[in-house]
């Protein structure tokens, strides 16, 4: 790969995915060695910069780079300066300073990774901004249904629920079209405006429509910490709309895969019974994160393999 | 002191003169118009293959003062307006604190006077723009406001705004409507569409705009007051305007050079120098708002001059300051972009830019060349070449979208009551 920065997927050409995809699936057998460190990235020093909550893709990230032998650094919000009054921008640089590498940022502002590459020397890697991409959980999807399945092209993916408010959903379909897949979002209208229509997509607001015959189901959390006016009535009447549920699956193909990018809300988009049955490949989604934030790590910093 | 200004093309459409001669001025006035003048002891300007307008007028521009004058103050902003070829401006109310009460309009005269151009205070139309209390409009009307106007806040209850509208009557002054419903554009940052959707940009529907211009012109109609719509943004806007003006609704309304020039598809690099409100919309309705200056949908060009340091626009988009500067870049961007390439003829250039502005603000003396009137005069280099660098913007601030944009066609000389304030021949 010859970029410096990993901000979108939508960026991305087609030979740069399977490149990235490629690399990971060498890098899943590293993780499953009794000495799980290859010497990679030693002496390059990555930042984890997280303005927002999260566990699974900061903790991802971070066992990442150190598998790859990288300095890691994690700053997140709550215990930076950001809450007196510093910058987005001087916080970075002060960062910067001291000589890093890479810089994997989340922020709650669409768009803040791109900013950062106006003034970063580092290499920059979006970990999610705002309701704008989340590029490497778009990748780690990918890579789970390419170990299920052998193959992007030709799968129907249907992603369902609060597209309007999800970065994942932004790049997943980006990813999953631009590998040949046939991407159908689902969800209420107000939350699936119609312009989404203008994506190469198929809209269907009828959940049980839309996940006839699919291979892959990726269900969504309602990001209600987003929502400005009620988008809906109640959950209640949520749920009974879009919630998967064993009955649903059954319109499905008889192996699909049920993903999500987590956290799950348990009984509101999911019932227990999917997310813990065969069906649901959630935690695998989360060992596949690892190795494709290995390779995108490696790819940009150019490590030698 | 005398001058006599050789050789240019004279336009004033209003009393239909469009000729190739000379202009004395004397005392700060015109003395005569014509051809093959000559006097004795006059400082001589030859301005061959240059064009002499009445002196233009921006009726839409925030200067900072009081409040942040780290970004603008009235002296820098209007040291903007002379290079930018204006003579006068219309000082929106916004500052910190507002213009409303009689006072601060008084402040803002004072300040005006001794700055370079004609500053003419709009004054707030509700105590603090809070959209709730009428202000002393009268009294502020007396100390030299032109017209009213919460710009920034729309004034969202319609029991206030006919009230006030009703009251604007035994004034006969106009009512200057930033028309954006807040419930409906509420956290958004950018026009709400596909393209801002991909973006994950926080969509302002244009819904948020027109709905509130067709409430505000049917209460307009109701009352009968004047009301002039400012910073038009979409097609939709533009057919409720073009309706009410069919029904005879006083209706006057704006354009600013961004919108007509600039669309959402420049947002893709969220860079904050394109973030403003109302924000910038479809190439469709950009075409439209186009259109709509030579249909005479729209009456003015102005610029919204809204100037921000760069430290308040140099963070990530969403905390980014709505707004951008356009003093020093809306003659260049309209003439070459528009007059050049025949969108509009020369006459509407004028009409857009001068006449109506003065018309709508009840300017005397302005929008015309005529003998006798005050020498205020805007003159244009149609050849000359420039490019846009803000480093050399006489604005404390920098914030455009048009940095970097070459253009052909510039003021080069302006003049108020006979002096130059700004020379670049």
């Amino acid at each position: 790969m010859k970029r410096k920065h990993l901000i979108s997927i939508e960026e991305l050409e087609t030979h740069e995915i399977k490149e990235t995809l490629e690399t990971a699936k060498s890098f899943l057998e590293i993780s499953k060695r009794p000495i799980k460190k290859v010497p990679t990235l030693r002496g390059k020093t990555v930042v984890n910069l997280f303005f927002e909550p999260s566990t699974r893709t900061m903790s991802s990230f971070e066992i990442a780079a150190k598998r790859l032998s990288a300095d890691v650094m994690n700053f997140s919000s709550a215990s930076s300066s950001v809450r007196k009054g510093e910058t987005l921008k001087d916080t970075v640089l002060n960062l910067e300073a001291m000589n890093t590498d890479l810089l994997v940022i989340r922020h709650s502002a669409s768009g803040a990774a791109k900013f950062l590459t106006t003034f970063c020397k580092s290499s920059v890697v979006n970990a999610g901004d705002g309701t704008h991409e989340h590029p490497t959980q778009a990748l780690l999807d990918a890579l789970t249904v390419l170990e299920r399945k052998g193959r992007l092209n030709g799968m129907k993916v249907v992603i369902v629920g609060d597209i309007l408010h999800s970065r994942v959903a932004r790049s997943d379909t980006f990813l999953f079209t631009k590998m040949g897949s046939k991407v159908v979002l689902s969800g209420p209208s107000s939350l699936l405006p119609s312009y989404f229509s203008s994506l190469p997509v198929k809209v269907e607001y009828n959940l049980d429509k839309a996940v006839e015959g699919a291979d892959v189901i990726i269900m969504l959390r309602l990001q209600l910490e987003r929502m400005v006016g009620g988008f809906f009535p109640t959950l209640r009447e949520y749920r009974e709309r879009y919630r998967l549920t064993p009955w649903r699956l059954r319109a499905t193909k008889p192996d699909a895969i049920v993903m999500h990018p987590g956290p799950i809300n348990r009984g509101i988009e999911l019932s227990s019974d999917v997310a813990d049955s065969g069906r649901s490949v959630i935690l695998e989604q989360v060992e596949k994160g690892v190795a494709v934030r290995m390779a995108v790590l490696s790819l940009l910093l150019g490590g030698a393999r | 002191m005398r001058r006599l200004l050789k050789n240019a093309r004279i336009v004033s459409p209003l009393n239909k003169l469009d000729l190739i001669g000379d202009i004395l001025i004397e005392e700060g006035q015109i003395m005569e118009i014509g051809k093959g003048l000559s006097c004795d002891d006059c400082e001589l300007l030859d301005l061959t293959r240059m064009i002499i307008f009445p002196g233009l007028i921006d009726m839409h521009v925030h200067f900072r003062e009081p409040g942040r004058e780290e970004a603008e103050d009235i002296r820098s902003g209007a040291k903007a307006a002379a290079k930018g070829g204006f003579v006068a401006v219309g000082m929106m109310p916004n500052t910190q604190p507002p213009v409303d009460d009689p006072l601060r309009v008084r402040f803002v005269v004072e300040r005006g006077k001794d700055s370079k151009v004609y500053v003419f205070p709009v004054g707030a139309f509700t105590k603090g723009r809070e959209g709730k209390e009428l202000t002393e409009m009268a009294l502020m009307a007396a100390e030299g406001a032109v017209a009213f106007s919460d710009d920034g806040s729309p004034v969202g209850d319609p029991l206030i705004l006919r009230r006030g509208l009703e009251y604007l009557l035994s004034l006969d002054l106009p009512y200057i409507d930033h028309a954006e419903d807040l419930r409906l554009s509420q956290g958004g940052v950018a026009n709400e569409s596909y393209f801002t959707a991909k973006l994950g940009l926080r969509g302002i529907p244009w819904v948020s705009e027109a709905s509130i211009v067709a409430r505000d012109l049917l209460i307009s109609e109701f009352t009968g007051a004047k009301i002039h719509i400012q910073h038009v943004s979409c097609k939709s806007t533009l057919n409720i305007i073009k309706n009410a003006k069919a029904r005879g609704v006083r209706v006057t309304a704006e354009a600013t050079p961004h919108h007509l020039l600039l669309d959402e598809t420049f947002l893709s690099n969220y860079n904050t120098n394109f973030k403003m409100n109302p924000p910038l919309r479809t190439r469709e309705d950009r075409d439209a708002l186009v259109e709509g200056l030579r249909s005479g949908i729209i009456d003015v060009i102005a610029s919204d001059h809204a100037p921000h340091t760069k430290d308040d626009k140099e963070v990530e988009f969403d905390a980014a300051p709505f707004g951008v500067i356009g003093l020093e870049t809306t003659v260049p961007l309209i003439w070459d972009k528009l007059v050049s390439k025949k969108k509009i003829s020369i006459k509407r250039f004028v009409e857009l830019l001068s006449i109506n502005p003065a018309n709508i603000l009840n300017l005397k003396g302005f929008g015309k060349i005529e003998k006798g009137l005050p020498a205020n005069l805007t003159v244009i280099n149609p050849k000359k070449e420039i490019k846009i660098e803000t480093e050399k913007f006489a604005s404390k601030s920098k914030n455009t979208p048009f940095e970097g944009w070459k253009l052909k066609g510039a003021p080069v000389l302006t003049f108020v009551e006979g002096e130059i304030v700004f020379k670049a021949l």
